[in-house]
């Protein structure tokens, strides 16, 4: 189903045609990061630290270097010693420093799974095996995991160099890197006015993204200095400054071929084992490719924060919110970096909030470093808004939609956090929710031994807009390739082709896009925060607008009249002076030859921000199982703005996608962590994501209110999806088995603690 | 991981002198489905990994004519099920081959190399032992037989002497108005690992109401998959209703000695059993009767 205003007229916007990249991904041909195969490679393997926080005293690797087959062994001593300072990554900004002993533990380990050396071998068995030669010694430090014991007084300190930021105080010997704040208005008074006031503390799991792919890495450092990369990753561009910052080498002695992504999901953002594959070669003289199995992808590499929310909301006795307060705690990992910004923009988005306070921190603790995951920060502090509401809405006895209606954020609202919003889909996708088949269903009656209930939840997520750049060349048999720069995780090859067949008056079969290497295109940020298909979307139409352009200047060369008489309408050129004049668009393209030469337009951009970002809302029925607290989803719907969907299957397919991820961490992911800091479940057995049998087919509603800072009016939409599941599974349960849970994961092992405590009353 | 020797073994003779020979650094492997996995984790080192598929009666299926089943140690979990005669004389056998792992797995791994993994979480062990399965043993120094229920020793372990190896499991033919069900309570829908799991067998009068005796068999609650005998005796003579379900569930938890881990608590698995317990009592009566 698709809502439409005031719609522009498109041919190949809106179409659904077969991905570019399809048949290569169905017959096994794409090139993965673990596929890269080059003359000469060796193996590099990664030893980990077995504790999440001690001094490393000793490395001896010589018998590891004595070993048959070994050509590198490397650890900390053979990475520079970087100077702490910004790095910036497009969506984030990392410190340098921190980043370098992120990548190879220098004198301390502070997770387990932190990389302290590395070998080079002849194979991948003797790499393992020689990793077992190298003697490290740690002097055992307190790990300090929960965010109690990193918040308290007197708490163990994880880095001494850590300057902390208290509102804008500077604060040394902390592990809470950040404490920012959002205010406005008095929610004090707002409070003591109100009718009613509820709070709520929330607890939710840090929870991995799962992509398939792990990490896989391959690099040569030439002996004239240049060093070439391939990767899988979101952001080629950022590997190349990172991998530069890192090694101390010139920006542009690095190349980076992004590989096809098996999944990335914000993931595959920050460096891993690039600049480890890059030293070990540097040593071996041969390209090293390196590879982490599931084990270290769950430990060492970044999952979304978990953390501690706290939600105050008041309303009126009409139910209109009066005044609403959050404290928003996010475990970093073990370097600053939590999302909390994301948090603090999202947690009241979806509501005209008169009176407003948010305190965040990002506090560093023992574990690997968290990531983006999908609307980074979003979900988590959602989870709790939003279960917050559902739980008001049940005291005051006022049904959730009527609720989000009353108090929607629409344009000229004031975010809680200060951006007042152009024109936004928040109302529009509550009332899609509203008119759907779904919600006008009647959910079947609970029995004794099935507890049924429905809940619903909106979400929202801004995204950004940045810098892409995008080629189209056109070929002589009128075909055009068209080359960017950003990583295809959701199809956004087609999704940018068809932006650029829509002005080339091309179907998209005609446009070849491909992803460039960081030395064949000009500089794109990465793929992620829901810009590729919205900016890199943009440039696609610079770049295809500059075409027509040149095409009309050399058909008026061959039609021998003025560049102004000549039109490019329904795909043809055509003359205004001589109206029997007409060329299709191969036909122009067969002549350029003689008019000048190529055809090979660039078009780069810069897109301030995402144009009000995207908001969806979530229905979903449960059913729960008395006896043993399973729970099945009955039913899922998913309404979501995207402004124009480009190719509807790939908006739907993300809204499935987000909507599955966020049932999952609703319902049993969690990282299972003994007291020293181990994850305990570290592979897909026992890291209960959802499986294809543990969800319905999710239906969606495609919802349209054109974005103003788009030309085709696209919005960013790959995250908000998964930032409604986890509060509207919460609010469905509590309507299933009549008692609220505060905490992911909401297993059945809680939901039939919580059913045994409603049953004595407790 | 550790370098090894994969010998292909043509007859039990030449199997259990490999394993004789190479003591614990040697193991047979039937699908491998838990081995390979194992060694490539470094579970452990072996210097020698046996294939038993090439011989003959480790891969041998046989219902004989009175109605005894005979599993070899290393046929497929999915020979088992595809086989219409067996499915319907053997149900809770059915049940665990058709549930371990999926289709993939299923095609490699055997219920033998279920029983010989020996984990607590076994989907496989219980239902062989609540159709009274007695396994065979064959070491250099020959053979003996004994219950499915006392081969399993603890968590990884089994009877197995050095040099010795499973070669099948015998299960008597079920006597009239017998039914069988397994279930077990995963979380997720699919490739997920027991947080509890239950056996149940009953044999029940010509009249269908009352049960004449029974066997409980209870797994991933202890150390290793567990005969509730106090159950199974509780059963016995009683009426084939909800209630007989409920108390023998009752009854069963009380055998059942679980660990909290991150599968699930020590509360949350006595509950299971009892819950478990009843369920597949309900399905094994079932099917009982429909099997007059």
């Amino acid at each position: 189903m698709t809502t439409t205003e005031k719609p522009q007229e498109f041919k190949v916007v809106g179409t659904r045609p077969i991905r570019h990249d399809g048949i290569d991904k169905v017959l096994g041909r794409a090139v993965y990061g673990s596929d890269v195969r080059l003359a000469g490679m060796i193996y590099g393997a990664v030893l980990r630290s077995p504790y999440a926080h001690a001094k490393i005293t000793k490395i001896d690797t010589s018998k590891a270097e004595a070993m048959p087959g070994v050509f590198a062994v490397m650890s900390g001593k053979d990475m520079p010693l970087v100077a702490s300072g910004a790095l910036d990554l497009g969506e984030t900004v990392d410190d340098t420093a921190f980043t370098s002993d992120r990548v190879m533990a220098h004198d301390k380990v502070v997770f387990k799974g932190h990389p302290v050396a590395a070998v080079a071998a002849i194979d991948q068995n003797t790499g393992l095996e020689a990793l077992k030669l190298i003697e490290v010694e740690y002097e055992v430090l307190k790990p300090v995991i929960s965010l109690e014991d990193a918040m308290a007084p007197g708490a163990v300190v994880i880095h001494e160099g850590l300057i902390g930021d208290d509102l804008g105080e500077k604060v040394n010997n902390t592990n809470i890197a950040v404490h920012n704040r959002s205010e406005f208005g008095d929610p004090e008074a707002a409070f003591a006015k109100s009718a009613t006031v509820l709070e709520r503390t929330f607890i939710i799991s840090r929870a991995h993204q799962g992509y398939i792919e792990p990490h896989a890495s391959t690099a040569f450092w030439a002996p004239d200095g240049k060093i070439t990369v391939w990767t899988t990753t979101q952001a080629p561009f950022g590997v190349r400054k990172t991998v530069s910052a890192l090694l101390e080498q010139p920006l542009s002695d690095i190349k980076v071929i992004p590989t096809e992504i098996g999944g990335g999901f914000g993931g595959k953002i920050p460096v891993y084992l690039e600049p480890v594959a890059a030293v070990l070669s540097k040593k071996a003289g041969r390209p090293v490719k390196i590879t982490m199995d599931r084990r270290a992808v769950f430990e060492a590499s970044g999952p979304g924060p978990g953390g501690t929310i706290k939600v105050k909301m008041g309303v009126d006795d009409k139910g209109k919110i009066t005044a609403a307060t959050a404290d928003i705690r996010y475990g970093a990992g073990a370097y600053p970096g939590a999302s909390i910004n994301p948090a603090t923009a999202g947690i009241f988005a979806c509501y005209e909030v008169p009176n407003v306070r948010i305190d965040s921190y990002d506090v560093v603790i023992n574990m690997s470093k968290t990531a983006a995951y999908r609307a980074p920060g979003t979900p988590q502090a959602t989870f709790a808004s939003e279960t917050l509401v559902g739980e008001l809405c049940e005291i005051i006895g006022m049904s959730p939609m009527d609720f989000h209606l009353l108090n929607v954020s629409r344009e000229g609202t004031r975010r809680p956090d200060g951006p007042v919003f152009p024109r936004i889909g928040n109302e529009a996708c509550l009332e899609a929710i509203q008119g759907s088949e779904h919600f006008k269903s009647t959910l079947e009656p609970s029995t004794e031994s099935k507890l049924r209930g429905r809940g619903m939840a909106s979400g929202y997520w801004n995204g950004i807009g940045n810098k892409s750049s995008v080629t189209i060349n056109v070929n002589e048999d009128g075909l055009v390739s068209l080359i960017e720069g950003n990583p295809d995780i959701g199809g956004t090859r087609t999704t940018i082709a068809m932006q650029a067949a829509e002005i080339l008056g091309l179907p998209a079969e005609d446009v070849h896009p491909a992803v460039g290497d960081t030395d064949s295109i000009g500089y794109s940020d990465l793929t992620a925060g829901s810009r590729t298909t919205y900016a890199t979307g943009t440039a696609a139409i610079e770049a295809a607008k500059m075409v027509i352009d040149e095409m009309k200047k050399r058909v008026a060369m061959i039609w021998e009249t003025e560049y102004g008489n000549i039109e490019h309408v329904d795909g043809l050129f055509v003359s205004k002076v001589a109206p029997d004049h007409k060329f299709t668009f191969k036909e122009a393209a067969g002549k350029l030859g003689q008019t000048g030469g190529p055809v090979a337009m660039t078009g780069t951009v810069n897109v301030r921000g995402s144009g009000g970002g995207s908001f969806g809302t979530h229905l979903v029925d449960v059913e729960v199982d008395r006896d043993t607290g399973k729970v099945e989803i009955l039913r899922y719907t998913a309404a979501q703005d995207a402004g124009k969907a480009v190719h509807p299957s790939y908006v739907e397919g993300q809204f499935q996608g987000g909507a599955v991820q966020g049932i999952g961490w609703a319902l049993n992911e969690e990282y299972y962590t003994s007291d020293d800091g181990v994850m305990v479940n570290s592979t897909f057995l026992d890291y209960r994501m959802p499986t294809s049998l543990d969800v319905p087919m999710i239906e969606t509603i495609i919802v349209e209110v054109a974005n103003t800072n788009h030309p085709f009016g696209v919005r960013g939409i790959g995250e908000t999806s998964i930032v409604p599941p986890a509060p509207a599974v919460a609010n469905a349960l509590a309507n299933a088995i009549g008692v609220r849970l505060y905490q992911t994961p909401m297993n059945p092992g809680r939901i039939l603690e919580a059913l045994a405590t409603k049953k004595t009353g407790k | 991981m550790h370098p090894y020797q994969y010998i292909p073994a043509t007859n039990i003779t030449e199997a259990v002198s490999l394993l004789a020979r190479y003591g614990p650094r040697a193991r047979v492997m039937a699908g491998g489905t838990d081995l390979l996995v194992q060694l490539r984790g470094e579970r452990y080192e072996l210097d020698a990994v046996v294939d038993a598929k090439a011989i003959p009666e480790l891969m041998a299926l046989t219902l004989a004519k009175d109605g005894a089943l005979s599993i070899g140690a290393a046929v497929p979990c999915y020979q088992v099920y595809e086989d219409e005669a067996i499915v319907a004389a053997f149900p809770g056998i059915i049940d665990a081959a058709s549930l371990i792992g999926g289709i993939q797995v299923q095609s490699r791994a055997s219920l033998g190399g279920n029983l010989c993994n020996a984990t607590p979480s076994a989907d496989g062990i219980c239902p062989l032992i609540v159709h009274s399965g007695v396994v065979t043993l064959t070491g250099v120094g020959g053979t003996r037989t004994m219950l499915v229920e006392e081969f399993t020793t603890g968590p990884g372990r089994n009877a197995l002497a050095h040099g010795e190896m499973l070669v099948k499991i015998d299960l008597p033919k079920p006597a009239a108005h017998f039914g069988a069900a397994y279930q077990r309570f995963i979380p997720r829908n699919e490739m997920d690992i027991a947080v509890a799991g239950v056996a149940s067998a009953v044999t029940l009068d010509a009249s269908g109401q009352k049960i004449e005796s029974a066997r409980i068999a209870l797994a991933s609650v202890g150390p290793t998959p567990i005969f509730a005998k106090k159950a199974s005796d509780f059963l016995a003579g009683q009426p084939a209703t909800e209630e007989t379900y409920a108390k023998a569930g009752e009854v069963a938890s009380t055998e059942a000695t679980p660990i909290s881990d991150m599968r699930g608590t020590i509360e949350q698995r006595h509950h299971l059993v009892g819950v478990l317990t009843r369920r597949t009592l309900a399905q094994a009566v079932q099917r009982a009767r429909g099997n007059s």
